[in-house]
């Protein structure tokens, strides 16, 4: 992409969005949202803090970005009904 | 947590518009992508953000990758302030005025280090908002202790066991920048997003030096499971060692007021960090805070009459 100094931009700016950094590799534990036990408060959602929590419009059931999750865990303990579950990562 | 009111509308309380994408190198279980995504949804896109050195200047992401939808400079650590002073005035030259100037500074940014450069922009009446999210350590040079760590809490230069390095309190940083003239502060914990978001939208209304202090859990230096970060900030507003309230036009108010304050024994038995303290010092902490939310109450009361 770069082969030599003229082909950097002129100032440092940055040209590509994070998404293709795949985060999900750092997890050892992944979220399964149940959907029987899910009310769809987007608490979830509300409080991922990898923006991995993804609702496509009000009323749908929220499903993982296992891309992007690092496998925090906070879903999962801010869920007021137990729908997520951490589950362990089998290689 | 069933406590909290569940929205059983199937709506979202807060905007839904992300300003930030994933990918960004922060920590599992970090508080802080979670206030910088609060903040960008309650500022939108017409907004420049500076930052220091710190956990901050990292999460973005890399060169040339880059996490956040809204342009940012990053900066020497101690002139968070002084940048913003520089932005607002290239601005104002430019004749651009809907445009939100943010310093985001860490709590080591702000109370040691950059404390000339914020002084002096909060006496030049710069129009602008600064951010400072409180960890409460230098998190990302290895946590070291900094004017914003609470008393009894382990660093890694005040270490733990029969004497207590730090039995004093944090730098009443609010208390600071009130006799310094500020315009409007507030205080905001990541555990209440829509407060948050209302917090920041009005002092996005508000014309002259903005003070805002979040609240933001680090689970690495305070040693804790990464899933109880926003239990644990939210046991800091019920317990009172973090209140929520705001200051503006000499009146302090409480955003979110907590009746019949929690025990501190609960949030802090959470945190590895205050492993170490005896009974003895959990009482000396719980003096502590009782003392300070008492004189907060006074003045919040003051304000009513």
């Amino acid at each position: 992409m770069h082969r030599t100094y003229k082909d950097l931009p002129s100032e440092p700016v940055a040209m590509q969005s994070t998404e293709d950094i795949i985060t999900g590799t750092w997890r050892s534990i992944r979220p399964v949202v149940n959907e029987d036990k899910c009310i769809r408060c987007y608490m979830c959602w509300k409080y991922c803090p990898d923006m991995s929590i993804i609702v496509e419009k009000e009323g749908d059931y929220p499903t993982v970005d296992l891309d992007h999750c690092k496998g925090c865990g906070i879903c999962s303990n801010e869920c007021p009904r137990g729908a997520i579950k951490m589950q362990r990562e089998v290689l | 947590m069933i406590d909290d009111p569940v929205n059983k509308h199937y709506k979202f309380t807060i905007p839904r518009e992300d300003l930030m994408t994933p990918g960004h190198s922060a920590c599992p279980g970090c508080g802080e992508p979670l206030a910088l995504r609060y903040l960008l949804k309650a500022l939108g896109p017409r907004t420049v953000i500076n930052l220091p050195a710190g956990c901050a200047a990292i999460i973005p992401g890399v060169w040339p990758r880059y996490s956040l939808k809204v342009p940012l400079v990053d900066h020497a650590f101690e002139c968070t302030a002084a940048v913003s002073s520089g932005i607002r005035a290239a601005l104002d030259k430019k004749g651009v005025e809907d445009v939100t100037v943010v310093g985001w500074a860490g709590d080591g940014g702000t109370v040691d280090i950059g404390l000339q450069a914020l002084s002096g922009a909060v006496d030049r009446s710069t129009d602008f908002l600064y951010v400072m999210y409180d960890n409460e350590a230098y998190m990302n040079t290895g946590i070291q202790c900094s004017g914003a760590t609470p008393c009894g809490a382990w660093t890694t230069t005040t270490p733990g066991g029969k004497h207590i390095q730090k039995r004093h309190d944090k730098k009443p940083i609010m208390e600071m920048m009130i006799a310094n003239g500020i315009v409007y502060g507030g205080t905001v914990s990541v555990a209440y997003p829509e407060d948050f978001i209302r917090t920041i939208r009005r002092a996005k209304s508000i014309k002259g030096p903005k003070f805002i202090h979040a609240y933001s859990p680090c689970p690495s230096g305070w040693r804790m499971d990464p899933r109880k970060a926003i239990e644990v900030s939210r046991l800091a507003v019920r317990t009172g060692m973090f209140p929520l309230y705001e200051f503006q036009e000499g009146r302090y108010r409480f955003t979110k007021e907590i009746k019949k304050r929690k025990p501190v024994e609960e949030y802090l038995r959470l945190q590895g960090r205050f492993k170490h303290l005896t009974p003895a010092d959990v009482a000396e902490v719980q003096a502590l805070v009782d003392r300070e939310y008492e004189e907060l109450e006074a003045k919040v009361e003051a304000g009513r009459r």
